[in-house]
């Protein structure tokens, strides 16, 4: 029987945590949180280079490459204070692209793109169509290669911070079967890129249409690995919505919590009726559990065994999501008129909620796949 | 100096060893889940005699100290056979009361006098403990407990009853809550705790029978009961304290507990098991997609619940709200079971309407017995309804309920 008990807190681990629960806080309080929603980019240029400054783009980039070769977890701990700051930005979509390269690019494109990610070059990520399936091998984009190039076909959707990036990992179908690319923002012409109207008003998401678009071979990652590299990019991204999503559930229970012992009606603060606190308990005790399974998670995330990683992902995400949910959507019910209103923080996190639970597989989804991994 | 890896290691093929040649057989009755499911002399006799044995062997109370009849070993020896005796499904140390909560009260602020007396034999399974807190007209308002202890020179006189008093009948000794005073500012103030003897002139336990139709604790009668005033633990007007204490280790907040099995664990594994047997239009329930996903719902919070347990054990990861996971605990298993049970009743299809003594009931009616029992879990020791005030106040900072 394996260990299924297992959490490991590493002192990097809880150095970064620090750092970026103080870093997120004071870049991202929650006025800041609204004018950003009103500007083009989703994160501060400056602040960006800030995080990069620190090494954070770098956490799970090997050495060799500029980074400074921790693991994923080291990421996960700085990806929740963020998700609780309501903080945004390209971290965990450039880590993630950093990470599709070292597994499964060619040495060519290790040492040209790697140090670049390191230190702050922006990639986005360009995986799911307009079908919405979860499924990332369920691909309806194309690239047709010719001499010695490829030409793209199809559109991407919900690529998020692509004014940003310099580069886009994008997935297509080669002779039918998956296939990974590196699509340079210079190589984009005009127009390509269309802003999509998106729940969560923090993120910035595109839509990106491939057709005609021109790549040469050298940018194809080597496609025998294309499909375990979709899938460790799906796995890998649910660790991290896991992260922001804990974090997005201490911040709305706080957030709540603080109402509850400021209104005041028929002589009480709302906070003293049963009706409130048990919900409350509930929200407080989904979370508890989320990220219980979270830092599991992200414990054996990179171990031996894949089968009990992706279970313990899986859990992590469906467990977050559920949560995250709950604790949201009472977040907005518990403010009463006020939770009704734009000014109520509640909707920024119900929002951000949604976002999270509907990118990469909601809880129901994971469920599904957790009975195979468990029952069958 | 700490155990060496080698040292536990070595222990820990020791335990494992033992407890699989000296793991009893089969009784050929249905045994309880807890101590508070305790109905019949068989099933009692048949426990104790167990703890007993694990008792001469060394594998209980191995950190309590050796003065006192403990082993005086580390801590993370007690944890390995603790956890040996769950994996190996041992029956459980029935005396639990006495080894998880009296025990460790009896350690942290009882006399000199009433550790020789009773640690020993609380272990041994000589003496037998249960707890005198609840009262038929106060149940999760303990503050308010009514049963009087008046002096009378060197003595108290036990008037009233306790309720819900688990092992009642079969106890030697029972932590009593009481009031000596009733002329208080408060209520609590008038409170004093004693370890009081159960079986003296005066006191009557009376079997109530459970929702399972068993005998599974008394209501506990005191008329004109006289026990010495040694008998008293902390201060006169200090009992409310002193069951504030007991709690802490009840629910597992504070250490110190002698270790060993307290109830008869369930694994969602089990009601796996229970969905490939049972049938759904004429496939394998396992087959079923809803079935699939509360399974698997049930797989996850069990997990959840057990990955919180090392979690609470990592200071940086539990920062903000420290005592959270500790706090919830009693109101999140407890609950899990109650809901694990009940799905491994309705598991069964028509099958889920046979109960204990049908010979057909699907695991000898254990689920159905288990689900009912459960109702101990989510409401001794304070309901959930109060567990969920407890953390929403004492955790979440929120205003006391009316």
């Amino acid at each position: 029987m394996t260990e299924t008990a297992e959490i490991l807190f590493t002192d990097e681990q809880a150095q970064l945590m620090d750092i970026a629960e103080s870093f997120s806080a004071s870049k991202s309080p929650v006025d800041a949180v609204r004018r950003q929603i009103e500007a083009e980019g989703a994160i501060e240029a400056d602040i960006w280079q800030e995080m990069a400054a620190l090494g954070w783009l770098g956490i799970a980039i090997p050495e060799e490459y500029g980074g400074s070769g921790l693991g994923l977890g080291e990421v996960v701990a700085i990806v929740e204070p963020m998700g609780r700051n309501l903080l945004s930005s390209p971290l965990a979509a450039t880590t993630l692209a950093a990470r599709a390269i070292l597994q499964g690019g060619d040495d060519g494109q290790k040492s040209h793109w790697l140090p670049q990610l390191a230190g702050g070059t922006v990639a986005a990520l360009a995986l799911t169509e307009a079908h919405g399936d979860w499924d990332l091998t369920n691909l309806t984009c194309t690239a047709a290669a010719s001499r010695d190039a490829l030409t793209l076909s199809g559109g991407k959707t919900f690529v998020t911070d692509a004014a940003m990036a310099e580069v886009f990992l994008v997935s297509v179908a080669l002779d039918g079967a998956p296939a990974l690319l590196l699509v340079e923002a210079a190589s984009l012409p005009a127009g390509a890129l269309r802003r999509e109207i998106v729940i969560d008003e923090t993120r910035r998401s595109y839509s990106l249409n491939l057709d005609g678009i021109e790549v040469p071979k050298a940018n194809l990652l080597p496609v025998d690995g294309a499909a375990a590299c979709l899938k460790s990019l799906h796995l890998t991204a649910c660790l991290f919505y896991a992260a922001e999503m804990c974090g997005g559930m201490a911040g709305v229970i706080n957030v709540t919590l603080e109402y509850l012992l400021t209104r005041r009606q028929f002589d009480h603060f709302i906070g003293a009726y049963q009706a409130l606190k048990h919900p409350m308990v509930d929200a407080l005790v989904g979370m508890e559990q989320a990220r219980s399974h979270l830092y599991h998670a992200a414990t054996v995330f990179d171990g031996p065994d894949g089968a009990a990683a992706e279970i313990a992902v899986r859990m992590a995400k469906a467990q977050a999501a559920d949560a995250f949910a709950f604790a949201s959507d009472r977040a907005i019910q518990f403010h009463g008129a006020f939770g009704f209103t734009y000014d109520c923080d509640a909707q920024l996190y119900r929002r951000r909620a949604l976002w999270c639970e509907q990118q990469h597989g909601d809880g129901a989804h994971h469920r599904k796949h957790l009975a195979g991994l468990l029952l069958d | 100096m700490s155990a060496s890896q080698q040292e536990l290691d070595e222990f820990r093929t020791e335990v494992s060893a033992w407890f699989s040649e000296n793991k009893p057989a089969d009784p050929g009755f249905l045994l309880p889940q807890s101590f508070m499911e305790v109905g019949t002399d068989q099933q009692f006799e048949f426990l104790r005699d167990w703890q007993r044995k694990v008792y001469d062997a060394g594998y209980l109370g191995m950190a309590w100290p050796a003065e006192y009849g403990g082993g005086g070993r580390e801590q993370a020896f007690q944890d390995i056979a603790t956890a040996e005796m769950v994996r190996q499904r041992v029956p459980f140390m029935t005396n639990t009361i006495g080894l998880s909560w009296a025990g460790p009260l009896i350690l942290n602020m009882g006399t000199e006098a009433q550790k020789e007396a009773y640690i020993k034999r609380i272990l041994s399974a000589e003496d037998i403990w249960c707890q005198g807190f609840s009262e038929p007209d106060n149940g999760s308002d303990l503050g308010n407990a009514q049963l009087r202890a008046v002096r009378e020179g060197n003595e108290f006189v036990l008037n009233g009853s306790k309720i819900w008093t688990s092992l009642g009948a079969y106890a030697d000794f029972i932590i009593l809550l009481a009031r000596t005073d009733t002329q208080t500012n408060t209520k609590y103030e008038g409170l004093s705790y004693f370890l009081a003897p159960m079986k003296i002139t005066g006191v009557d336990p009376a079997p109530i029978k459970k929702l399972t139709g068993e005998h599974g604790f008394t209501q506990t009668f005191f008329n004109d009961a006289r026990i010495s005033d040694s008998c008293q633990i902390g201060e006169e007007g200090g009992g409310w304290q002193v069951a504030m204490k007991t709690l802490t280790f009840e629910r597992a907040v504070s250490g110190g507990q002698a270790g060993g099995v307290h109830s008869m664990s369930v694994s969602a594994n089990e009601v796996v098991e229970m969905a490939r047997r049972a049938m759904r239009d004429g496939r394998p329930a396992i087959e079923d997609p809803i079935i699939r996903d509360q399974l698997v719902s049930f797989l996850m919070e069990e997990r959840g619940l057990a990955l919180n347990n090392k979690r609470a054990e990592i200071p940086g990861l539990i920062a903000e709200r420290p005592a959270s996971i500790a706090m919830a605990r009693k109101l999140t298993n407890s609950e899990w079971r109650r809901r694990l049970n009940q799905f491994a009743v309705t598991l069964q299809g028509a099958n889920a309407s046979r109960y204990v003594g049908d010979g057909d009931a699907i695991d000898g009616g254990r689920w159905q017995r288990g689900y009912f029992n459960a109702f101990s879990g989510t409401v001794g020791g304070g309901t959930s309804q109060i567990q969920k005030n407890i953390v929403g106040e004492r955790v979440l900072g929120l205003p006391k309920s009316e």
